[in-house]
């Protein structure tokens, strides 16, 4: 797609997005703030596994060290929400770089199995430090009001803030990862060695996407727990790891926009499957799961491109890149 | 629109009018039905307090098939939260805005309740005879849309408390408990009971989490810790693996059982009556598999219950007892409430029920409530197994004032 | 001393829980270079299919070969029917494939058989083995039996039968694999179908410990992945050493180490995993992944 065109799609999802809570209200509204903050987070997973190649099974662990950092800070030191979320950003940063470190020497498969400890052993851990986290009873947050008495409601706030937020923060990626960076990070997935070879510093950048990455997702789960007023440890199952990778892979491992796709899937089918069955919701939700991969293999964004590719094909246009 | 349809509309109009006055401040509530929203785990690793759900709706089909409540039929909506309290927060949200219910009624779980406390009392919706035994759900003062049903935990542990400190001279107490809301709580109320002696009584805690495979690890270290009295706080799964390696390795202390895992036939059987002999819990629910109930009527009419309205449910389950007595119990909050059916007055019947007794509660409980008591049921009883059934002995002890 | 006797065995009884279900793991992994996600809900599905059966009035060593039979059969049929369409697809949408798979069986067993626990019997005496004054659940140890039996058939099958061998090649090396005639799409269906089958062993064998439910293999998977991670996914013996050490070493560090106790067990069973990896990335008996340039 021509960059012009793109950027008037871009633009014009934006325009809808923001005339949407003037449509929806409460209930609806808060499941599209939550799409948009499951996007974010499915995000970071895609920057981590889809262009740097590093699986990670366990993002929900940077969701929960987000979401928790946010409900320390607003709990125990009367921190302004605004200020939480660069805060869990850098938190989670901080920790994703940490936990890159050591894992650089694991590839693939015991990557991806040491990042699902990760995930396993956070709820533990959170209930352990009783004190702080509040232990398995968790912690209940006040649901901010809109500032400077503008006319909105606490619903309508939230879902403007979790929109700014993720224009930003898509904003900052497509930079990223459309530049050098980007290309080097692609390149380490592809190739590490010939990357290497080409003067690449492999780990350094390898480290530094994890650190991305994790706080990509460490903002979903500062979002999240400001949005729900609440965070426990059952907030944050292993379930929830597994469900950022289904919507990373059904969006489209290697694209921005595949995080959005990928977010409406798991915000929406589970219910829509609950609809479908009362008896065995699950099973359903299951056969789409792997009814989507027979058709889309590459997830959505891959089948939009493919789609794309065939229109260029179809109308005899110079075949696209 | 021809003529015909603009005669209509003055018709309408007034249907339109009489009908909105009548239902203006009702919400969930029409001349036919009442809708009454709930949520419960149906999926996810709390899937198997499920069946409470099912049960309830269950015990509303029979309800609906006997006339309804003051004429009106039940319209029950569930859906489920998988025990994550972000979906519960989605699926109540759903209930109160789109569903517009009357009520919410029995969601399940501390940390899903939690999640909802403050939106239930900032919308005014009741959030009805919750399903946790946590303590906090007794505070009209802060929270007066929120009630309580179940013995909570802590009461229950502080009873236990009482009767060590009465019965056992020199006691040194071991503690099992599950790493969570449920264990810690009435770890609590088991601390608090003892007071200050609490640190030199209790010798050794080891915790577990619901997803180990065994806790016979935890067992070994707490006999070797020399305790002579061990306070049981398991689910059933890991109630009867803690009986029986009790039993196997030769350990017989006073041995305290939670409520919870207090089924005959689902754990002291299956870890072996031989093992199960003394063992002491407090009882507030008649238990199917024990066979003093067998001719009772209330069991009686419960099982034909089950055969006819929840043929798939287990009959060897308790929860579908206690899901049974709880449903039986907003059906007599409902129907006191006549014909007002508004959210004020459905709370202010709740905090208004005088002796209720139930045919599946021990005899002598009785369910009590009032405006600064958002306590249901208070009452147990202490029971001891004898190798074939519980026999309950003491009186029925109350938590009165905690 | 006896109490570390005692907390050794029992963490031996655990985790051969977890070998079981590892060894599963790592026969798909090594025949079709797959994670299965689903294993764990297969192996309980399995077994209830067992629950079924002698519910029906079969005698228990009938039910169990005609559950390993049925099961064997299930593996191959899901890898022809379902994973086939996606074979060629990048790993991880395979990947996703098996999570489908694991959601299916799980729903589907709560809505067929419901979700209370139903008790589930075990072919070994009940009572306890007494040597000197350790305890020994006579369970445990016919588990551990089995568990050392099948590792013993996979390494033979794997090293010894041309099948075995024809399986590894198909899985490592599939274009050359074809160019020898070696049929790669019924190898992969083979390996699932010993998989499976394995898988229901591990099911029947840990059911009477666990409790037949529909999660009841949810914590085990998580543990037997920890198992076979540390032991390194492609070697089976190091799946059973992996879980066994899992087991062993979680008992200790609760029992041992005060501060920490019994509430970050887990976590530290996890953080040693980890600490293993970071000295030998390929687990303790995995082969080291050589790089082509």
């Amino acid at each position: 797609m021509a960059p012009r065109v793109r950027l008037a799609v871009v633009l014009a999802a934006l325009a809808l997005a923001c005339v949407l809570p003037f449509f929806l209200s409460g209930f609806r509204l808060f499941q599209f703030t939550q799409v948009w903050i499951y996007a974010i987070a499915i995000l970071g997973l895609n920057m981590l596994t889809g262009f740097n190649g590093q699986i990670s099974l366990g993002h929900g662990a940077f969701y929960a060290i987000g979401g928790y950092t946010a409900a320390i800070l607003l709990s125990h030191f009367g921190v302004p929400y605004g200020w939480t979320i660069p805060a869990a950003a850098l938190v989670c940063f901080v920790a994703g770089f940490l936990f890159g470190l050591p894992a650089l020497r694991l590839e693939g498969l015991y990557l991806a199995l040491a990042t699902l400890s990760l995930a396993l052993a956070l709820p533990q851990v959170l209930k352990y430090f009783e004190h702080w986290t509040g232990g398995s009873m968790g912690l209940v947050l006040a649901k901010p009001e809109a500032p400077f008495g503008l006319p909105l409601d606490p619903d309508q706030w939230l879902y403007y803030v979790a929109l700014a937020v993720l224009a930003l923060l898509f904003w900052l990626a497509a930079n990223l990862l459309g530049g050098r960076v980007g290309r080097a990070i692609v390149a380490i997935r592809d190739n590490p060695i010939a990357a290497q070879a080409m003067g690449i510093h492999t780990a350094l950048y390898k480290s530094l996407t994890f650190g991305v990455s994790s706080a990509y997702t460490g903002v979903a789960g500062a979002l999240s727990a400001i949005a729900i007023a609440y965070v426990s440890p059952d907030s944050f199952s292993v379930f929830l790891s597994i469900t950022l990778l289904i919507g990373s892979v059904i969006g489209g491992l290697a694209s921005i926009q595949g995080a959005i796709y990928g977010a409406f899937f798991i915000q929406f089918v589970p219910n829509w499957a609950q609809e479908i069955s009362k008896a065995a919701p699950w099973a359903i939700f299951g056969v789409f799961l792997i009814l989507f991969t027979y058709f889309m293999p590459h997830g959505i964004a891959g089948a939009l491109r493919w789609l794309q590719a065939r229109m260029a094909k179809a109308r005899g246009a110079k075949p696209v890149s | 629109m021809n003529f015909r349809h603009l005669l209509a509309l003055p018709a309408v109009a007034l249907f339109a009018v009489a009908g909105s006055v009548s239902a203006q401040t009702v919400v969930g509530v029409t001349a036919t039905e009442i809708k009454i929203g709930n949520t419960n785990p149906y999926s996810g690793p709390a899937s198997a307090y499920g069946t409470i759900g099912k049960a309830i709706g269950a015990y509303f089909n029979m309800v609906n098939e006997q006339g309804g409540i003051n004429g009106r039929k039940i319209n029950y909506i569930t859906y489920d939260d998988g025990y994550s309290p972000p979906k519960t927060v989605e699926m109540v949200r759903k209930l109160v805005e789109q569903d517009r219910v009357a009520l919410v009624f029995q969601p399940l779980g501390t940390p899903p309740n939690s999640a909802i406390h403050k939106y239930m009392n900032q919308m005014k919706v009741p959030q009805l005879f919750v399903a946790t035994g946590a303590t906090k759900w007794n505070d009209p003062k802060n929270y007066p849309w929120t009630m309580g049903w179940q013995p909570n935990y802590q009461t229950e542990g502080r009873i236990y408390a009482a009767y060590v400190l009465k019965n056992v001279k020199d006691a040194k107490i071991g503690v099992l408990y599950q790493n969570d809301d449920y264990g810690k709580d009435y770890l609590k109320g088991f601390e608090d009971g003892l007071g200050a002696q609490a640190s030199k009584l209790i010798v050794m805690k080891q915790s577990y989490e619901v997803t180990d495979p065994t806790v016979d690890s935890q067992i070994v270290n707490l006999k070797n810790s020399g305790a002579n009295v061990f306070f049981n706080i398991t689910i059933p799964k890991f109630a009867v693996q803690a009986i029986k390696k009790a039993h196997d390795i030769g350990w017989k202390p006073l041995h305290l059982l939670n409520n919870v895992s207090s089924s005959v036939g689902t754990v002291l059987k299956p870890a072996g009556v031989e093992a199960s002999k003394g063992l002491i819990t407090a009882l507030y629910l008649k238990d199917y598999t024990d066979p003093q109930w067998k001719n009772d009527k209330g069991m009686l009419e419960w099982v034909a219950w089950m055969k006819k309205y929840y043929p798939e449910g287990k009959l060897e389950d308790g929860f579908n007892i206690y899901a049974y007595s709880v449903a039986q119990t907003l059906v007599h909050v409902l129907r006191q409430c006549g014909n007002d059916l508004s959210r004020e007055n459905i709370m202010r019947q709740a905090a208004n029920i005088k002796n209720l007794e139930l045919p599946l509660l021990l005899p002598g409980i009785k369910i009590n409530t009032g405006p600064n008591d958002f306590a249901p049921i208070e009452q147990s009883q202490l029971a001891r197994f004898n190798g074939e059934r519980w026999e309950l002995f003491g009186e029925v002890l109350s938590a009165g004032s905690h | 001393m006896e109490i570390f006797i005692q907390q050794v065995v029992a963490g031996l009884a655990t985790g051969s829980i977890y070998a079981a279900l590892a060894l599963a793991l790592v026969m798909i992994y090594e025949a079709t270079d797959v994670v299965n996600f689903a294993q764990g809900e297969m192996a309980m599905f399995a077994t209830y299919v067992c629950w079924t059966l002698l519910n029906a009035g079969m005698p228990y060593w009938a039910a169990f070969f005609a559950t390993l039979a049925i099961a064997f059969a299930g593996g191959i049929v899901i890898e022809r029917v379902v994973i086939r369409p996606v074979e060629n697809a990048p790993i991880l949408t395979i990947v996703i494939v098996t999570i489908g798979l694991l959601v299916i069986f799980n729903s589907l067993a709560g809505w067929i058989y419901s979700y209370v626990q139903k008790p589930f019997p075990s072919p070994f005496p009940k009572e306890p083995i007494r040597i000197g004054g350790i305890v020994f659940g006579a369970h445990a140890l016919g588990q551990i039996a089995v568990t050392l039996v099948v590792l013993l058939c996979i390494w033979l099958f794997f090293r010894f039968t041309p099948l075995g061998l024809a399986m590894r090649a198909a899985a490592q090396n599939p274009v050359s694999s074809r160019l020898a005639g070696i049929r790669v799409g019924w190898m992969l269906a083979l390996g699932w179908g010993l998989a499976a089958m394995f898988g229901a062993v591990a099911g029947i064998m840990v059911a009477p410990v666990l409790f037949l439910d529909p999660n009841m293999m949810g914590g085990v998977q998580i543990y037997a992945f920890a198992a076979a991670t540390l032991g390194g996914f492609t070697s089976p013996l190091g799946a059973v050493v992996g879980g066994l050490i899992v087991g062993v070493v979680e008992n200790l560090v609760g029992t041992y180490v005060k501060f920490i106790g019994t509430e970050l067990k887990l976590t530290v069973a996890l953080a040693i995993i980890i600490g293993v990896l970071l000295v030998k990335p390929s687990g303790l008996f995995g082969r080291a992944v050589v790089r082509r340039v």
